[in-house]
């Protein structure tokens, strides 16, 4: 019996040193910032002396701030809407519609899975100049989407094949097309599938940095993880400030993420673990 | 044709009506759903990657359309510049960091919280977070802790009456402090993958082990760990495969410094392709960190001779 106990207490003294590194820098990022530049240098780590929400403030008040968070959502929100759209539509008609060819444009599709979009990256930069996208949204709404679809097809299609057949029979005898099957039956009956793709692609188009940073150049169009770089260059020194920014910008995912996490953990093991 | 076949069946009047018309929905509804997937994916995906073989053979910066063919210079420019081998070198090292630290670690911290009690959910929970968070605000953090003058690793040292240390300026430990930023950040990923695959392993099986006498140890090492050697095959490819775009993470911590010692693949042929519009140049890198992606995924599906569709 004993040892077990011994097991057990080695267990957890494990995962809280563990967990104290995962968390440590996180809130040594929080508690920073609420300091002030010279009590970080002496203090970087532990509760700051006085909880004065200066520098968070002098961020929240300031435009830009929540104009980079707009943009961010406003292109996460976009791509996860037609990464769905098209992707769904796509994998229905595999799942769904049996055609000369459907293997091999199935595949065709599915090597997405192999290629590094770092690949990609200096041809889609003038891909997107030269159709005139450069310091739109679209310049990273559609690369991101088309990026995405290979994923989100292989994980539709393999939802759409279980569910009933003898539906879409049924529906089709009372005169229902493909059209309004795949809009009135498929995707409603999809939702937990949709959620699941809907979210990791939101969360990945979110933190997306490269093709931001290489499409957009004005600074109205930026997205955050570009504020934050250049935010960080304008207060170099000033590490504070600079966590105050990054804090601030950690918590909505954070929230966000505590809220959706069946969704994210679904979609990133859902692919893996079945595939 | 099956699904054809049996709709026609229960309506033995109107069955031609209805094949006809289920034949021409099926085209209306391939000429509407298939298109939008088929553009975009040919689009930005597919073209662009054979855009970049073949600008790869031009000295172009961008503009106008590319006009000075100079064969496999821009491949022998790069394979002549010592910057590119750190970047191919670095890059090998997180690959191997990723398989021999990262996912042992991950392994390991599975086994410790894969059952399903609350504060095992907790703990996998505070393991997974850093994985959600962008790489940028990850690197600026962490850029903070490692910073000479600011950071806890210098006021650590400091404590310990030593003098600070500018980690990340430095040669010898930049990258190391850049492999301690990626396993903290990605192995919570890796953790998950095993957790969801530990949990479909047979309980019988576990408790058969037990009562036979085996240690925790022995029943992880010749029970659990072999039943799931299919999330370890998956895991590594991606740990591979991520490891060879690593680029966010980079960028706010070195930019590739101090002198080009921290490049990898992707932050080289970002600095020395795009950032000084060597378009051509750039691509043939762009080329190389391809054939390695889909060369490695095709000499890994072989070895480990599952398939790992992702």
């Amino acid at each position: 019996m004993k040892s077990i106990t011994t097991r057990n207490t080695l267990r957890v003294i494990t995962l809280i040193v563990v967990a104290s590194v995962v968390i440590g820098p996180l809130l040594a990022a929080l508690f920073g910032g609420f300091k002030g530049n010279s009590e970080l240098r002496t203090n970087p780590l532990w509760l700051p002396d006085s909880w004065a929400a200066d520098n968070y403030i002098s961020i929240l008040l300031d435009g830009n701030f929540w104009r980079y968070l707009g943009n961010s959502f406003f292109i996460s929100a976009m791509t996860v809407f037609l990464t769905l759209v098209v992707g769904a539509a796509a994998a229905y008609v595999f799942s769904q519609i049996r055609f000369f060819g459907a293997k091999m444009i199935l595949s065709y599709l599915l090597l997405g899975l192999m290629f590094p979009f770092a690949a990609a990256i200096l041809p889609l930069f003038i891909k997107v100049r030269d159709l005139g996208l450069l310091d739109t949204y679209w310049a990273v709404i559609l690369p991101q989407t088309a990026f995405g679809l290979s994923l989100a097809i292989l994980l539709f299609k393999a939802f759409f094949d279980q569910l009933p057949k003898e539906l879409f029979e049924a529906a089709y005898v009372d005169g229902c097309s493909y059209l309004r099957f795949f809009w009135s039956f498929t995707l409603p009956l999809s939702t937990p599938i949709l959620a699941t793709v809907g979210v990791f692609v939101f969360v990945q188009s979110w933190n997306n940095f490269l093709l931001p940073l290489v499409v957009l150049n004005d600074r109205s169009i930026y997205t955050w993880p570009l504020g934050m770089m250049q935010f960080q260059g304008e207060y170099l020194t000033q590490w504070n400030m600079i966590l105050a920014f990054v804090t601030l910008t950690i918590i909505p995912a954070v929230i966000f993420f505590l809220a959706a996490q069946k969704y994210i953990v679904a979609g990133l093991t859902g692919g893996s673990v079945k595939g | 044709m099956t699904t054809l076949d049996r709709t026609a069946v229960p309506r033995r009047g109107s069955a031609d009506r209805v094949k006809k018309g289920l034949v021409s929905g099926k085209f209306t509804a391939l000429l509407i759903l298939l298109p939008p997937a088929l553009i975009l994916f040919s689009l930005f995906v597919i073209l662009p990657l054979a855009d970049a073989i073949y600008y790869s053979g031009f000295s172009w910066n961008g503009y106008g359309a590319p006009s000075d063919f100079v064969g496999a210079q821009n491949y022998q420019r790069l394979l002549d510049h010592s910057v590119f081998h750190t970047a191919l070198w670095n890059t090998a090292k997180l690959i191997l960091v990723s398989l021999l630290i990262q996912m042992p670690l991950a392994l390991g911290l599975a086994l410790l919280v894969y059952r399903k009690t609350p504060t095992n959910t907790l703990f996998r929970l505070v393991f997974f977070l850093p994985y959600i968070l962008a790489e940028v605000a990850a690197g600026l953090i962490w850029s903070f802790v490692f910073d000479g003058d600011y950071g806890i690793a210098s006021s650590l040292l400091n404590a310990m009456g030593k003098q600070p240390v500018y980690v990340l300026a430095d040669h010898q430990w930049a990258f190391p402090a850049i492999m301690t930023v990626i396993v903290w950040k990605y192995f919570g990923f890796h953790m998950m993958i095993y957790i969801a695959a530990l949990q479909s392993v047979p309980k019988d099986l576990v408790e058969a082990a037990k009562l036979e006498g085996a240690k925790p140890r022995q029943v992880a090492l010749f029970v659990q760990i072999p039943l799931i050697k299919h999330a370890l095959v998956v895991s590594g490819f991606f740990a591979i495969i991520g490891s060879l775009q690593i680029f966010d993470i980079i960028i706010p911590m070195t930019n590739g410094g101090p002198s080009n010692s921290t490049h990898t693949i992707v932050t080289y042929l970002y600095s020395f392709g795009l950032s000084r519009l060597n378009i051509g140049f750039g691509s043939a890198a762009a080329v190389v960190l391809f054939v390695l992606a889909i060369g490695i995924a095709f000499f890994y599906q072989r070895t480990t001779g599952k398939g790992s569709k992702a």
